[in-house]
């Protein structure tokens, strides 16, 4: 099995790794920290990847992505699945201030994602075969006042991965939309945490097993899915009147 | 699931100022910015306040779960400090290793274990967990790191083993594990009708088994006291064992905290009839998991809550071995006649390997652990009485167990305590050690 993680930093990211390490997969990790890239491909060669490779790449320059993607099949043989998984929460009171703070955000987080599903579509079509997951959030379910620039950015991601999935299943091209809720890790370490928080090997677990079975949409942990669907139906006139 | 950030005996509870998680060994926060004292915690399975820093920070080490090598050959390996001995376990088992040593909980970090100097069932050959160690990365707040090993900051080395989290932060730690030849033990069961009869199974068993334990009655009275079962055992050569799986599992978890009065003398009484006369005959084999052998509370998910809102005490010490049946006899005898009730009580006879840690807890002796549900001022006299005679012996508290004992007595207990305070580093402390040195209640 050969496998590229990017944003393979992020602990969810490293929790999905670790369980391809554990079936002895290749690994291609791409993120931006060098020192961070190199913990983690230490630790995912001694679970038992039979290999691993790391390349470091700032995401939010689209001009990588071509030569990132290329490196990942040379350095492994190619590639049967990838996970995109990088990502940036920002600060939503300070960026509501700034239209340059917003569009950074959903630059990273939508723009970004964009243009790698568009070559990683291209790819997996003409392979005919793999595993292609993005993680997705369940803040792109709905506009909420106190986070809907991150919100927005993977609402786009979650349009953008479903029309690839209809466009690749012709193909049997498997395409997973996780749409993560609450994960205790560096990207959350600013809020307050309560009986919602997921642990992020859990959430690894989850997407791994979503890639292998190819699943469409995945919410994790899987009350997600009924609270969300409590929110998408309340009606707008209700809902813009709750402090969410 | 959020995190409460107390100690496993919920006693005493604490209010830390902020929690800092600590994600990577490489991008590491600015401590000396930080105001007010800083304590690394884990998985917070001390009992006491060794793990609690009231007013202060809390650095959160669980994030550092890296492995960093491993090398099968030798069975050295290198991991973070927040690695959990329950992944590791999960780890190296299927590859025909074990841990050198591990307490009766899976639950805790590679850090917190050398921070400890814990101690297993196989003390009598093994020693503790810190003479394992070969070498640990140690972060203090001035921001150096440090390479510690015996030959490399010695000092350092030997006061970061059994220091409590108050010498630095262990980033990552090398040590060695043991060969197995499969997951199972041949355990055996051995009922004792006192105290005598314990010492001399123990003593017969020394030589020959790399693990043995007892669990001693302590609310029954007159010619019934000081009796319970002997459990000894060696690694089995199974590799398998057809309807005995040697995965772990949890079995139940706790759902909330349950009345106070749930355990009483009178439940623990009939749990421990029960559980003496459940041994059928006098002697019991069988080929067992590993993970009931050693780990058998685990398998209910915090189950420190049957002792409720109030939490519990665990009351841990040792006391030499010349002076150790008349001792053991009378604290088992105050117990018995104080109507204060201890659910758990383990007895185990320590051996002589030496630990290179300034503040280890084992000692050449025997070791008993009690837990008692924690009611206020009659269950602190209790254990006050109690301290008098273990220091009256030369004996011991452990600290990882510990919430009340007085400075005089932790100056008894530890008499290498000058040696280590120099190492302490100015930022670090933690409720505990600001309790035992008598330090204002606000830290340094």
């Amino acid at each position: 099995m050969k496998v590229m993680i990017i944003g393979a930093t992020s602990a969810i990211a490293h929790e999905v790794s670790r369980c391809f390490a554990a079936d002895n997969a290749a690994l291609f990790l791409v993120a931006r920290n060098a020192e961070k890239l190199a913990a983690a491909a230490d630790d995912l060669k001694v679970l038992g990847a039979s290999q691993v490779e790391t390349y470091c790449a700032d995401l939010a320059d689209l001009s990588t992505h071509g030569a990132l993607i290329e490196a990942g099949k040379t350095a492994l043989g190619g590639i049967d699945a990838v996970l995109i998984a990088h990502g940036v929460l920002g600060d939503q009171q300070a960026a509501q201030q700034s239209v340059e703070a917003t569009l950074e955000l959903f630059h990273v987080n939508a723009v970004s994602y964009i243009s790698l599903l568009t070559l990683l579509a291209n790819h997996f079509e003409a392979q005919k075969q793999g595993s292609l997951a993005v993680i997705g959030s369940v803040a792109g379910d709905r506009g909420r006042g106190s986070n809907y620039i991150y919100g927005a950015a993977k609402g786009a991601v979650a349009l953008f991965t479903g029309g690839v999935r209809n466009r690749l299943a012709k193909v049997g091209v498997a395409v997973v939309t996780v749409k993560p809720g609450f994960v205790d890790t560096p990207m959350t370490a600013g809020m307050k945490k309560n009986l919602l928080f997921a642990k992020p090997a859990q959430v690894g677990k989850r997407i791994y097993a979503a890639m292998l079975k190819g699943e469409d949409i995945v919410y994790t942990p899987p009350f997600w899915m009924l609270i969300m669907f409590i929110i998408r139906n309340i009606p707008e006139r209700i809902f813009k009147k709750l402090k969410l | 699931m959020s995190r409460s950030y107390q100690s496993w005996g919920n006693y005493p509870k604490a209010k830390h100022q902020r929690v800092i998680p600590i994600h990577w060994r490489d991008a590491l926060p600015d401590l000396q910015a930080l105001e007010g004292s800083l304590l690394p915690y884990g998985y917070g399975r001390s009992y006491g306040d060794s793990c609690l820093n009231e007013n202060g920070t809390l650095l959160d080490i669980t994030p550092l779960n890296r492995y960093i090598a491993f090398d099968a050959e030798t069975g050295v390996i290198r991991c973070e400090g927040g690695v959990l001995f329950a992944d590791l376990l999960n780890y190296i088992v299927p590859r025909g290793w074990f841990l050198p040593t591990t307490p009766g909980t899976k639950f805790v970090s590679v850090g917190g274990a050398i921070a400890n100097d814990v101690h297993g069932k196989n003390h009598h050959v093994a020693g503790t967990f810190g003479r394992h160690v070969t070498c640990f990365e140690l972060l203090r707040s001035d921001g150096t790191r440090l390479m510690c090993s015996p030959t490399e900051n010695a000092d350092l080395f030997s006061a970061t083993i059994g220091g409590l989290g108050l010498t630095g932060i262990i980033l990552w730690a090398e040590f060695k594990l043991r060969r197995i030849q499969g997951p199972y033990i041949a355990q055996e069961k051995i009922r004792f009708g006192g105290i005598d009869e314990f010492f001399d199974i123990s003593e017969a068993s020394d030589k020959d088994y790399e693990y043995t334990v007892a669990w001693v009655d302590c609310v029954s009275s007159g010619d019934k006291l000081g009796r319970g079962i002997f459990i000894r055992g060696n690694n089995a050569w199974h590799h398998k064992l057809p309807g005995k799986s040697a995965t772990p599992k949890t079995l139940l978890t706790a759902p909330f905290d349950l009345p106070s009065f749930a355990l009483n003398l009178h439940t623990v009484r009939a749990f421990n009839e029960v559980y003496y006369h459940a041994l059928l005959t006098k002697v019991q084999r069988k080929i067992v998991p590993y993970d009931p052998f050693f780990y058998p509370l685990d398998m209910i998910n915090e189950w420190n809550k049957f002792y409720g809102n109030a939490g519990f005490l665990q009351y841990q010490f040792v006391v030499p071995y010349a002076s150790d049946r008349g001792a053991i006899k009378e604290i088992l005898r105050q117990i018995s006649t104080s109507g204060v009730v201890s659910f758990l009580a383990v007895l185990k006879v320590f051996g002589d390997v030496k630990s290179p840690g300034m503040l280890s807890f084992p000692r050449p002796g025997v070791t008993l652990a009690l837990d008692f549900p924690y009611r206020g001022a009659p269950t602190l006299r209790l254990l006050d009485r109690l301290d008098q005679i273990v220091r009256e012996c030369g004996g011991a508290i452990y600290p990882a167990k510990d919430a009340r004992m007085s400075p005089q007595m932790f100056e008894a207990s530890f008499p290498n305590w000058r040696a280590f305070s120099p190492h302490v580093d100015p930022k670090f402390s933690s409720s505990f050690w600001r309790r035992v040195m008598q330090q204002p209640a606000s830290g340094k």
